[in-house]
């Protein structure tokens, strides 16, 4: 009796993370999906469209997941093939440097400006 | 003194952000393909059209001499305003086309090629468009030119014409 319980706990532990895996390569996949672009519809993710291009890249994604390949290492492949443009969340590079340093450069000197504000207050 | 350089900060920000926006508006917001990149083929296998046997790209491309890489349908109705300008590349000698069946009922490709004539060596079925992913293609017709050195040094969307065919036969001549 001792070992068939324990037989049916073993059982229901690996069924159990079989499915968490798979919930967890789902999540992995949608995450995926929606940070990239259907190059042939207007503004849309291939996760919202269902064109023949979209459910290609839908099926490429999945068996790299599958494969064990990382989320980097699917945009990498995904822009080694189609450019930077696939991805909606663009990469640092020398193309997006102002992108990603404008705004960190308009919190600076807006933080300066009214440091300096605050201070001159506290002189008077 | 003080306000001349407020102003002249505030004169060189807008005009800064002015070129951001402008260049921002003259750059399209669609795909556009880089069409003269070099890029190596992809390794890939695909099941044959003919003999339905897998084969891989290193024997598909065993050769060296220059290949073009078609993908077509026959539901794609450029595919056939480009065909008997394949028919014509075909009787090159120097090189070899390798058609690429992109999402297509077996019969009715079948059926576009005894209707059209059969311009490829030979024809791989890619059954789900994952295959022209590989080659970084987004739809049909397109069209590769590969290089001895296994190179893919041009890329056509859309269907070809006599200017390309005369440009590809500049290129292998």
């Amino acid at each position: 009796m001792k070992i068939l319980k324990i037989f049916i706990i073993l059982f229901l532990v690996t069924n159990f993370s079989e499915l968490k895996s798979d919930e967890t390569n789902d999540v992995l996949k949608n995450k995926i999906l929606k940070n990239i672009r259907c190059l042939i519809c207007q503004g849309q993710s291939v996760y919202d469209s269902e064109s023949d291009f979209a459910s290609s890249i839908k099926l490429i994604v999945d068996r790299k997941i599958n494969k064990g390949l990382k989320e980097d290492q699917i945009y990498a492949f995904l822009r080694k093939k189609y450019g930077d443009w696939i991805i909606f969340d663009p990469p640092l590079n020398k193309n997006t440097y102002i992108l990603w340093l404008l705004p960190l450069l308009f919190f600076l000197v807006g933080g300066a400006i009214i440091q300096k504000k605050i201070l001159k207050k506290n002189e008077k | 003194m003080k306000n001349k350089f407020c102003l002249f900060i505030v004169i060189i920000f807008l005009s800064f952000c002015f070129i951001i926006f402008y260049k921002g508006l003259n750059t399209p917001n669609t795909y556009t393909p880089q069409i003269n990149e070099k890029k190596k083929i992809p390794t890939f296998g695909a099941k044959d059209f003919d003999s339905n046997n897998y084969l891989n790209s290193d024997k598909i491309f065993e050769e060296k001499i220059f290949y073009i890489v078609n993908i077509w349908a026959s539901w794609c109705v450029p595919c056939r305003t480009e065909h008997p300008l394949l028919m014509q590349l075909s009787k090159n000698q120097s090189i070899k086309l390798i058609g690429l069946n992109y999402r297509d009922n077996y019969n009715n490709a079948k059926k576009f090629i005894s209707d059209f004539g059969n311009p490829y060596s030979r024809i791989l079925i890619d059954k789900d468009g994952t295959l022209a992913i590989e080659f970084g293609a987004y739809g049909v017709p397109e069209t590769f030119l590969i290089d001895k050195n296994k190179d893919i040094i041009k890329k056509f969307v859309g269907p070809i014409n006599q200017e390309i065919v005369k440009e590809i036969k500049l290129i292998i001549k």
